[in-house]
């Protein structure tokens, strides 16, 4: 990805910054500029989140992703934090270990690297809470 | 609207094709489509294509002129080429965008093709082509593969129903039995459940064995209004329904992750404007991409209890003879999936099962069939109905 493309979502990345709908009162990670629920009648603010949540469904990805090689097998699971929404993030534990139903917590981590540029990707993962 | 006809269909060989190009195999579709319809090319009024992603698996855009130039409707014709995509669901959408100018009655003779040279690549850089159909900010950075993304539907579905990693095999086991019997097939070889089951894994519960492979392909249709297709073929056939959806783009934001929502809005649709139910589909193409897709899918069109797909593929009920013939062509996992061709390909198998030319895979007395294309892990599902009678 792209070093701009990267960085526009730096904040969110690292800091576990979503959205939350005042008209509905949901919650959002990854942000979204238009609540999908209220459409043009949400309003959307900026939301911090606690961090915690709990693993939805995994996989243990053996056959990587282009630039992930030297992490397979690495688990991938679905987190759905406390306050609702739900995201994708690799989980980082012993792959006999993950669970439907584990209980998360963030930790910041690299995430990858761009190519030859070797710019650094830094994010959020997750580790057994 | 107009009611609208398939009077031509033609699929080239699918498989790793090192010593063609993108533009034979397409051309090779294109004028075996034409010259099955009886049509001669200059009465040609538009041209629809679907292709995923000719820039990254073969660096060509601008496709829908490359082909209408190539097939030889560019000089003095000026045939109208218009390129669709939705991911893996490319090739269904341009059949209905190709369907719906027929029936709008702004053009008469119309060509729906798809295709994709995914082998010109190494097979790293086309998964990494075919994963831009998931979100890439919020997916792929983080090392979401395709295979990873449909392995949390297989893990959720075993977890919530029970469904086993025999009975995902199974549903391999019949589309490659299937394939056997269709001479465009990748995979022409039956394989067992234990070897799907000690197949290499490639993202736990999936095994490389439930997934479909990369492939070269390219699959036509010609359509007409149906007013004058027995003009060109004793066998025309009609479409019924033409339905598509949409779904969130990432898997994590979906109301169930095991349940394509754009799958079972698609199909209501499609059933509600042909006024049928499941129990009028005497055979039905769905998306395979991985054995678990097609759990979902069936399940999802209303065919099994929400659950019961696993089930109902074990009990043999999805077989040639069962229930409902689902994927009588091998499906994605035995003829292959050349992402922009499927969709497409999906309704050439339909129809010559409904003109009874289905040859050792035929279903008997087939009077209406239905295709189902899924774009990326959901967010795009396209459905038709097809039928031997108006
Ligand atoms: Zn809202």
């Amino acid at each position: 990805m792209s070093v701009a493309r990267f960085w526009r979502k730096q904040i969110h990345r690292y800091n576990l910054v979503g959205t939350h709908c005042k008209t509905c009162d949901t919650y959002y990670y990854p942000p979204r500029n238009v609540c999908p629920k209220c459409r043009r009648d949400g309003e959307i603010e900026s939301h911090k989140f606690s961090g915690p949540g709990e693993i939805v469904t995994y996989t243990v990805i053996h056959t990587a992703a282009e630039g992930f090689e030297h992490q397979a097998p690495y688990v991938l699971g679905i987190v759905q934090l406390d306050e609702g929404p739900r995201f994708t993030s690799q989980i980082v534990c012993n792959p006999e270990d993950a669970h439907i139903g584990m209980r998360v917590k963030p930790v910041f981590r690299k995430l990858g690297e761009s190519g030859d540029k070797g710019m650094i990707y830094y994010g959020t993962k997750y580790v057994p809470a | 609207m107009r009611d609208v006809a398939i009077i031509g269909v033609k699929n080239s060989k699918f498989g790793e094709m090192w010593d063609r190009s993108f533009r034979d195999i397409v051309v090779e579709a294109g004028v075996g489509a034409i010259e099955d319809s009886g049509v001669s090319g200059d009465r040609l009024d538009g041209m629809y294509v679907g292709n995923m992603s000719g820039g990254q698996f073969v660096e060509q855009e601008h496709i829908g002129a490359l082909i209408a130039d190539y097939s030889g409707l560019s000089l003095d014709l000026h045939v109208p080429s218009t390129r669709v995509e939705a991911a893996c669901a490319s090739g269904g959408l341009a059949f209905r965008q190709a369907v719906m100018a027929v029936a709008s009655g702004h053009e008469d003779i119309v060509m729906a093709a798809g295709v994709e040279k995914m082998t010109d690549v190494s097979s790293t850089a086309a998964s990494a082509a075919l994963a831009a159909a998931a979100d890439r900010e919020w997916e792929g950075i983080m090392g979401a593969t395709f295979p990873g993304l449909y392995a949390m539907v297989a893990r959720m579905h075993m977890h919530e129903y029970g469904t086993t990693s025999e009975q995902m095999a199974e549903v391999a086991v019949k589309n490659h039995k299937n394939g056997s019997k269709n001479p465009i097939a990748q995979y022409k070889s039956p394989i067992t459940v234990d070897s799907v089951l000690n197949s290499i894994m490639v993202a736990d519960p999936l095994h490389i064995f439930d997934c479909s492979p990369i492939t070269d392909g390219a699959s036509a249709v010609v359509l007409a209004p149906a007013e004058i297709a027995h003009e060109y073929t004793d066998t025309p056939i009609y479409i019924k329904a033409t339905a598509q959806a949409s779904d969130t783009i990432a898997l994590h934001d979906r109301r169930d992750i095991t349940t394509l929502d754009a799958s079972v809005a698609a199909g209501k649709r499609a059933f509600e404007m042909a006024k049928m139910t499941t129990k009028d589909i005497d055979l039905v193409e769905v998306h395979d991409c991985f054995t678990i897709a097609e759990i979902c899918a069936i399940e999802d069109l209303g065919f099994a209890k929400k659950g019961e797909g696993g089930k109902m593929t074990e009990e043999g009920e999805t077989a040639i003879g069962g229930k409902v013939a689902v994927n009588t062509s091998g499906g994605l996992k035995a003829c292959g999936h050349p992402v922009g061709a499927t969709g497409i390909k999906q309704v050439v198998e339909v129809t010559q099962q409904l003109r009874g030319e289905a040859g050792g895979r035929q279903v008997d007395g087939a009077e209406v069939g239905m295709t189902h294309n899924v774009g990326g892990s959901g967010a795009t599902a396209v459905v038709h109905i097809l039928a031997r009678e108006r």
